[in-house]
This record gives structure tokens, C-alpha cells and sequence, in this order.
């Protein structure tokens, strides 16, 4: 199983405490476990990546493993730590103002 | 006994605030969407627990949130603002070519007979209406097809389509109002629209009187009759007496005619009320004084409304949505603040009183009243 960790404004959107996980069909990719996260949680559509373009909303960025994953293409494999459950997959709120 | 229900949308979340027909206790609900920016909600006339709120975040985006009793509970509801066809270009604020992005809603108008259907007015200036309750949304393309579309520009506080008002005499006439192109009108359900700005005048403008262009803030019916509506504009208080056809200024004896809202009162068409600001650059009431205007002859002749409301070093802003009334005897009249307070008027604007003094900066405010 997959998981992730959620900012805190999505949980309660999509009515969820802590972290989520999920079973992903192929290879486990951003754009996969974005995919399985709207269709069990179709009210986060939009939220994380753009409807139409499906590109990362500016202020959103992907984590795993201690890095920064945000600029990887949405199809790059993860890493094996997030393929197994080991470690999760991070969406944060970019941490911006001032 | 009939009760009032204000739906508070503030940069923080929403606020339901209720209260008996006296209206004189106030019950102030905890934060619904606690967090995000709720540029507006709005209920169903024909149905008043049906509620629909525009929840927006920097962060996250848009989310439309739905009730179905009286915002005790809200469900989302769809998402999915797409332009319709290839969406084109509008002008940026550097008069270059910029391309349509939708980002956020901020007005929603329902139905005046149907409880599934709803409108929503948006930015980048744009059209949508559901007819599935808020699930799912379908933009009215003739609007930003309009041969001047690609020529809009937006405001300082963007491209926004910010005013809609339903015809209730006409089911297939509405007015809606963009800053910074003005006010349209449709006659067909939305297929197409004509610019009504004869008559403004906006001095910024290489020309002044040009038919889009002008920065309209707000504009006021009243349901009697839908023939007549009062415009606050950057600068001018206007009125029009031929649905928009034309406009006349009725800034009269107004200490700024720069503001935001505009509002009619319930029961006496030739009532209105304004909220003076000082300048364009000085977005505060003048002298440190927040006083509501009210004309009784449907603007020139103006009054100053001060009772309860602070006289000095007072300098909050009141947005374009942020004053409703209620249809009860007195008539109410609210309104919000960028302070935070929601003012209350039991008689018409006679004397004032705080409902409550410190919420997130108010955005909008929506009076309904309850059987």
C-alpha cells in the first residue's frame, strides 16, 4: 500500500485524519497516486494539480524520502521506499508569505 | 416568528449569524472552512437551506461548498470552471495580450425558481451556471464572446466578474457587472449579452465614454422594479431608469462618490444606500468617519447615517459585496468591514449597532430572511 500525507486544509476538505493509504495499479508515479487519491476523493480535484493542464498548483509541492520531488516529471517513477510503504508521499502547502 | 440568517464570508472563512425578528441577540456560528478565503455565499430564494459558498485558496484553488440545511452541514460540490472552446486572450494590465485563466469565484446568484440551479460570476470575467445543484458547472460562453471580450482589462483587484442579478419579471434577462469592463445585460438566458455604459463617464480612460472599459463596483435592483438600477462605480453614483439603457450620475451631495456597494431597501425603491471611501488610493471612509449614506429619492439628496457607527480614527474598507438588507418591517440593513465588523440596523439605517467586531476581514454579507 501506498501512503501519503496530506496538508491539513485537504484532509479536512476530504473529511480525513492523518495519513492516507492506498492501493496504485502500475508503475507508482506522482501522477498515479494523484489519480488514485481523486478517484476515492473526487472533492480534492483541482486542489493539487489543474483540471485541465494537470500541472502542480504553484503553491503545492511533493515530497518523499527527505526530498524535493515538485519538478520531477509526473510520470518519473518514485522511489522504491514510497513503492513499498516504507516511507510516504508528502503533498505540502508551499510555505509562502511574509 | 421570522428569523434572519447573514451568510459572512471573510479572508478566513464564513460565518453564519442568526437571529429572532427583534434582532437584537445574535448567534455568531464557529468557522466553516476555516482557513480559506469565502469570497461569498448565497442561499436559494426558493429554497433558503439550500446554501452555496466559494471557498478559494492561493494554495489549493477553488472549491464550491453546498448545504442543504442552512449551513449546518456542506458537502463540496464540483470544481471544474472550464472555458468553453479555446478560451483566447483578454488584455493585461500592460494592454498586451494575456490568456483567459479562471481563478476564482466571486459572486453566486441562485435561481429565482429553481433550487438546482445556480450562477456563478468569476475570475478571470466569466459566466457559469450549474443546473445539477453546484456539482457541476457549464460557462454561458456568449458573454466573454462578446466582440469586446478581448479587449477587457483588469482592475486593481482583478479581473472580476463580481455583480449578477436575475430579472425577476424577466426569466430570461440578467445584468451582470465586471470591473474593468462594465455592465452587460442579456435578453436571451445568457446566448448574448450588449454592454449598458452609455452615460458613465471614467476619466482614466483614453476615452471617457468608451461602451466597455468602465470600472463598475456594483450595481442594485430592486425586485419590484427591475426596470431601475443603481450603479457604484470607481468614482459615481449612477442610475439608470431604462434597464441599463442608459445612466445618469446621482453622486449629489455624497461627501466621496468613490466606494464599493450599493444597496436598495427592501420595501422602498427609491431608498438606497452607499458607503462613501475616500479616494481610489485611500481606500477609507473620509475623516475617519464610517458613515452609510441614504438617499430616500433615489439618489442626489443624501443623508449621512451615523448613529452607532464609529466617528473618529476609523479607517476600514467596506467591498462591493459586504451590505445586504433584509424584507422585514423595519427593513435591516448590514454590513461588513475589512476591520472585521458586522454592522446591523434594525430601522433602516437609523441607528447601528455591532453584531460582531472581530472576524477575519469581511468580503461579503448576505441577509435572508427565514418564515
Amino acid at each position: 500500500m501506498i501512503r501519503v500525507g496530506l496538508p491539513a486544509h485537504l484532509r479536512t476538505l476530504a473529511h480525513l485524519d492523518g495519513e492516507v493509504t492506498l492501493h496504485v495499479d502500475g508503475p507508482i508515479t506522482q501522477r498515479s497516486i494523484l489519480d488514485a487519491i481523486e478517484a476515492r476523493y473526487p472533492m480534492l480535484r483541482g486542489t493539487m494539480r489543474d483540471h485541465v493542464t494537470q500541472r502542480r498548483r504553484a503553491f503545492v509541492r511533493f515530497f518523499a524520502c527527505g526530498e524535493d520531488l515538485s519538478n520531477e516529471q509526473p510520470d518519473n517513477l518514485l522511489p522504491e521506499a514510497v513503492a513499498i510503504g516504507a516511507e510516504p508521499f508528502l503533498v505540502v502547502g508551499a510555505i509562502a508569505g511574509g | 416568528m421570522s428569523a434572519i440568517r447573514l451568510l459572512v464570508g471573510t479572508r478566513k472563512g464564513a460565518f453564519v449569524l442568526t437571529s429572532d425578528g427583534k434582532r437584537r441577540q445574535w448567534d455568531i456560528s464557529s468557522p466553516h472552512f476555516a482557513g480559506w478565503e469565502v469570497y461569498h455565499l448565497k442561499g436559494s430564494p426558493v429554497d433558503p437551506n439550500r446554501l452555496f459558498a466559494s471557498q478559494s485558496s492561493g494554495w489549493f484553488g477553488q472549491v464550491i461548498q453546498c448545504s442543504k440545511d442552512g449551513g449546518k452541514t456542506w458537502e463540496p460540490g464540483g470544481n471544474d470552471f472550464k472555458y468553453a472552446g479555446t478560451p483566447g486572450t483578454h488584455l493585461w494590465y500592460d494592454g498586451t495580450p494575456h490568456p483567459w485563466e479562471f481563478k476564482r469565484v466571486w459572486h453566486l446568484e441562485p435561481s429565482l425558481t429553481d433550487p438546482e440551479s445556480v450562477y456563478a460570476g468569476a475570475e478571470d470575467a466569466s459566466l457559469f451556471r450549474s443546473a445539477d445543484g453546484g456539482r457541476t458547472w457549464q460557462e454561458l460562453a456568449g458573454l466573454r464572446g462578446h466582440p469586446s471580450g478581448p479587449k477587457w482589462q483588469p482592475g486593481a483587484g482583478g479581473m472580476c466578474l463580481h455583480t449578477i442579478i436575475l430579472d425577476p419579471s424577466d426569466p430570461r434577462r440578467m445584468f451582470i457587472a465586471i470591473s474593468a469592463a462594465g455592465v452587460f445585460r442579456t435578453d436571451d438566458a445568457g446566448e448574448t449579452w450588449r454592454p449598458m455604459n452609455r452615460g458613465l463617464r471614467s476619466d482614466f480612460m483614453p476615452d471617457p465614454t468608451a461602451e466597455v472599459g468602465h470600472c463598475v463596483h456594483r450595481i442594485a435592483m430592486h425586485r419590484f422594479r427591475p426596470g431601475v438600477l443603481f450603479m457604484q462605480k470607481h468614482w459615481d453614483v449612477m442610475r439608470s431608469d431604462d434597464a441599463g439603457e442608459s445612466w445618469k450620475e446621482v453622486s449629489g451631495s455624497l461627501p466621496s462618490d468613490f466606494g464599493f456597494p450599493v444597496h436598495v431597501h427592501a420595501h422602498e425603491p427609491e431608498t438606497i444606500y452607499v458607503v462613501p471611501i475616500k479616494s481610489d488610493s485611500e481606500h477609507f471612509p473620509p475623516e475617519g468617519k464610517l458613515r452609510v449614506y441614504r438617499s430616500r429619492t433615489g439618489g442626489n439628496e443624501w443623508e449621512a447615517l451615523t448613529n452607532g457607527l464609529p466617528q473618529r480614527d476609523c479607517y476600514v474598507n467596506v467591498l462591493r459585496g459586504a451590505m445586504a438588507v433584509d424584507s422585514l418591517e423595519p427593513c435591516g440593513v448590514y454590513f461588513g468591514t475589512t476591520g472585521g465588523q458586522v454592522y446591523g440596523s434594525a430601522d433602516a439605517g437609523d441607528k447601528w449597532e455591532p453584531i460582531v467586531r472581530d472576524l477575519p476581514a469581511v468580503l461579503s454579507v448576505e441577509a435572508q430572511t427565514l418564515p
